[in-house]
């Protein structure tokens, strides 16, 4: 028994001692988890969530979630005698006369961005990976719902201090919420309990932001790491990794004591963060007030993009049946951002629909061994980088001495012609990524060295790749296109007709490799003479 | 001498109720008044005669500077040409906030005049200031040392007054904004007292003109001190990030944050093989 055996079954016999659960104990504690730093990106997420709990919970005993109007009176002297809301002067209140306060107000920001940042970069890793593939699709959608989400209590959080800058974005989504045909300012008024502002809105979206939001994502990520747990974590290609074992180390002592640290590094860069930069200085931007409004208004990155979809919407309005109709509202800030998080919790589906590969993975893909999907990819973060820079159009202006108009021309052509030109580029340099794996395979790693032939030829020397190597890079399996023939063997016309057609082509598109050494080619290597 | 001291003040007093002793003392009080004042008048004429003087060479002085530098674009009469407006009936102020930051003379036709370095020192401003102000009446020119925007500045008023007034362009934190067309309101941040008083005053460009009647002087005193407030005050929470807001703070969460996150990732995973 080794030591590490040793801690795991020491630690589930005094659990089991107690409780009674020893069986159960030993599977978890000695289950085996992959190693790998993309694998991290999940935890780091998690942690940020913890941190934003407790930096929460703090913030909860001292802001006075209210829009009772007060007069300031506190130790930030150029508010003195200000009239704002109670939200706003308690937010000063725990900024500046408690101790830790704006401490813990900058980790909980700190902690907001870098949680929104990291699953973003985690969906990134299973996206490009392939880890979204059976049996995982449906924790992939688990995550959209979780992305989702996140964004909507961010935004909420944003607002709550009800300062200048977030009341400007609070308008915004009022907007958005009044361009709902029909409906729309029926809702607004149900939801801000009145006309714009009105008096209850902080303490709504105060009970969404610490209570049904946390609650409804505190079980999803439960959910979404027990399935991660009964699923097995996938591995990247490797020898001895198969689809159907786990290669890593067991959760007691290793990961776990790695992990624990990790959380610890976490919580410290974020307190880092906290402690030297300034972040959301509200008393600069003074209270809400709706006849008020600042130049330069942004919202939180992750909001950036939705933002500045909105900025480059063409002005088109429809009046119909006496009901006005803002197209420059509705389609960017509802129409598309439904239409992108729908294809994105459906993808895993669409993906099987295009190869027609249903069947299970564990083993995770190399990005450039789907240049498909790694394609599909970079078209979306294009069209999404494209949008908040646009979000951030009028800093870009003053700050690189551009014009507004210039950069949401810019954004305009560039949402419609540069995802395209991303999908063709990636694809491109996916299929010569594969060529080059090829070559390698088949003649070895340049080593850089020279050699002067005795006929005075150089030739560059090349190193045959380890076994592990070459096993990594064509351990992936090639699937060939869809076949959809016109007619069947006995003639009869294909009853998918047309649609089968378009499958066939899509799946023909997609599926696009450069061909692996075949294994005729890799004996021949073996033998020596290629 | 005692003698005929005597002797004056004895005929003095025997003369003292002499019936022409009244008038005669009338005429010499007018003699002597009015003397007095002609020498006086004189006197004040010719330090008047001193300061016109100096004020006629000043506007001669700034018609000069300006036939050189300015009558290009603005016209010999400074009555305006092309793309450039007439300056009559702007004022001094107007002239001294355009010459002072630097923004004119106008170095090329392009959106909008930048704040640059002054081309003319505070003597050749003033000459300008004065020639252009003697084509028209318009608002006078103000020294930094008659605003007491610390003595009379209300600092939380000012940054209610600039939040209603100035945020929509010079942005909540007065860090500038973007108008359209590659226009641009500038920070309002490390701008004299003077020149923020002249640009509420001559309102340049695309920013409206803050009359007395929208922002009495106290009030204009007050935004002042708030624009120096925040100027001033030392970064509370850390480094203040450009104060630009959610743009820089979500690119130093990615950078800073998540990318050291992901290093030490990076280094805990290949530490342990
Ligand atoms: C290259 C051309 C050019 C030159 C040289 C130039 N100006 Fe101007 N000036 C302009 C233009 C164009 C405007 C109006 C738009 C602007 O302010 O950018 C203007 C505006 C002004 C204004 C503001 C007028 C108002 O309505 O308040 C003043 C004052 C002024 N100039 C003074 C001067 C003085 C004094 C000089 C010489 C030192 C000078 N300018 C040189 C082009 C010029
Ligand atoms: C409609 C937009 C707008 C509003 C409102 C506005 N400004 Fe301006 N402001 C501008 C523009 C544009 C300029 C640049 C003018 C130029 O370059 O000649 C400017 C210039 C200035 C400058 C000169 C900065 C420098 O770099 O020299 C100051 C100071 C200033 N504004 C203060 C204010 C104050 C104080 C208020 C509110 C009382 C205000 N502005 C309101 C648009 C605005
Ligand atoms: C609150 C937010 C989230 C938390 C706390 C979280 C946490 C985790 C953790 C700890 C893991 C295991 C380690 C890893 O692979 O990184 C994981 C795996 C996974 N996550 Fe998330 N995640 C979140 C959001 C998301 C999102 C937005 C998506 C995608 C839309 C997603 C999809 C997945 C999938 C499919 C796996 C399985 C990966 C595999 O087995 O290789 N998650 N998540």
């Amino acid at each position: 028994m080794s030591a590490r055996e040793r801690i795991a079954g020491g630690t589930a016999s005094f659990i089991d001692e107690r409780t009674g659960a020893a069986k159960w104990m030993k599977k978890t504690l000695t289950k085996v988890f992959p190693d790998h730093w993309s694998f991290m990106l999940g935890e780091i997420v998690m942690y940020s969530f913890v941190i934003l709990l407790l930096s929460g919970t703090f913030l909860t005993f001292w802001f006075d979630p209210s829009m009772r109007e007060v007069e300031y009176e506190g130790s930030y002297e150029p508010l003195n005698g200000i009239k704002m809301s109670a939200a706003y002067a308690s937010a000063l209140h725990i900024s500046f006369d408690i101790r830790g306060g704006l401490l813990m107000r900058q980790i909980h920001h700190w902690a907001a961005l870098i949680f929104m940042a990291a699953m973003v970069v985690h969906m990134m890793r299973v996206f490009f990976t392939g880890a979204f593939r059976k049996p995982r699709e449906l924790n992939w959608i688990i995550g959209v719902a979780l992305l989702t989400l996140g964004i909507v209590e961010g935004f909420l959080g944003y607002s709550l201090p009800d300062d200048l800058l977030s009341g400007t974005g609070i308008r915004i989504a009022e907007a958005i919420i009044q361009a709902i045909p029909v409906v729309g300012s029926y809702l607004s008024y149900f939801i801000f309990g009145g006309a714009f502002p009105g008096e209850m809105f902080i303490q709504r979206i105060y009970a969404v932001h610490i209570l049904l939001i946390p609650g409804i994502m505190l079980a999803l990520i439960t959910a979404h790491l027990m399935l991660v747990w009964y699923q097995k974590h996938t591995q990247y290609p490797g020898p001895g990794r198969t689809e159907k074992n786990v290669v890593g180390y067991p959760l007691m002592p290793v990961y776990m004591a790695k992990a624990g640290g990790f959380f610890f590094i976490v919580f410290g860069v974020t307190a880092f963060l906290g402690a030297v930069a300034q972040i959301n200085p509200i008393w600069i931007y003074g209270p809400y007030n709706p006849g008020q409004i600042g130049a330069g208004s942004q919202p939180d990155w992750y909001m950036g993009w939705l933002d500045g979809l909105v900025r480059a919407a063409p002005p088109i309005e429809t009046h119909a049946f006496g009901i006005t109709i803002s197209w420059n509202i509705l389609i960017p800030g509802l129409i598309i951002p439904g239409i992108i998080f729908t294809l994105m919790a459906f993808y895993p589906f669409i993906e099987q629909w295009m190869t027609g590969d249903k069947r299970e993975h564990h083993v995770l893909d190399r990005p450039r061994n789907n240049p498909n999907r790694t394609a599909i990819g970079a078209m979306s973060l294009t069209f999404t980088l494209v949008s908040l820079i646009n979000g951030g159009n009028d800093l870009l202006a003053t700050h690189f001495d551009l014009a507004i108009n210039q950069i949401m021309w810019f954004s305009r052509i560039g949402l419609i012609a540069l995802p395209p030109l991303a999908f063709v580029i990636t694809k491109r340099i996916c299929l010569s990524l594969q060529r080059a794996d090829r070559e390698k395979v088949l003649h070895g790693r340049e080593t850089g060295r020279l050699v002067m032939l005795p006929h005075g030829e150089f030739i560059e020397v090349h190193e045959p790749l380890s076994p592990e190597k070459a096993y990594v890079l064509t351990a992936h399996e090639q699937l060939p296109a869809l076949e959809i023939g016109e007619a069947d063997a006995n003639g009869v016309a294909n009853p998918q007709g047309l649609k089968g057609k378009l499958r066939a082509r899509i799946s023909k598109a997609s599926q696009e490799q450069i061909s692996k050494p075949t294994s005729k080619e890799m004996l021949e290597l073996e033998d020596g003479h290629h | 001498m005692g003698k005929a001291v005597n002797r004056f003040f004895g005929f003095i007093s025997r003369y003292r109720r002499h019936r022409f002793a009244g008038p005669l003392m009338l005429l010499g009080g007018l003699l002597f008044a009015g003397v007095g004042y002609t020498v006086a008048q004189a006197a004040t004429e010719e330090v008047q005669v001193v300061l016109s003087s100096d004020k006629a060479s000043l506007i001669s002085e700034g018609k000069e500077i300006f036939a050189r530098g300015c009558s290009s674009c603005h016209g010999l009469n400074a009555e305006g040409a092309g793309a450039a407006p007439s300056l009559i009936g702007v004022g001094a102020a107007s002239v001294d906030f355009q010459v002072a930051t630097g923004r004119m003379p106008m170095a090329d036709m392009s959106q909008q005049a930048a704040r640059k370095e002054p081309v003319y020192d505070e003597r050749e401003t003033a000459a300008l200031a004065a020639y252009v102000a003697s084509l028209a009446p318009g608002p006078a020119a103000i020294t930094n040392e008659e605003l007491f925007w610390e003595r009379d500045g209300n600092t939380a008023e000012g940054g209610e007054l600039f939040r209603t007034n100035c945020a929509m362009c010079h942005n909540l934190a007065g860090q500038g904004g973007a108008l359209t067309q590659g226009k641009y309101a500038p920070t309002v941040m490390g701008v004299e007292p003077r020149h923020i008083y002249e640009a509420m005053v001559t309102g340049p460009q695309a920013m409206p003109v803050f009359a007395n009647s929208v922002l009495t002087h106290e009030e204009k005193l007050s935004v002042i001190k708030w624009i120096k407030f925040v100027e001033t005050e030392p970064s509370l929470g850390g480094a203040a990030l450009g104060r630009v807001g959610p743009v820089t703070e979500g690119a130093v969460a990615f950078i800073l944050g998540l990318g050291i996150l992901i290093g030490i990732a990076v280094w805990l995973t290949t530490k342990a093989r």
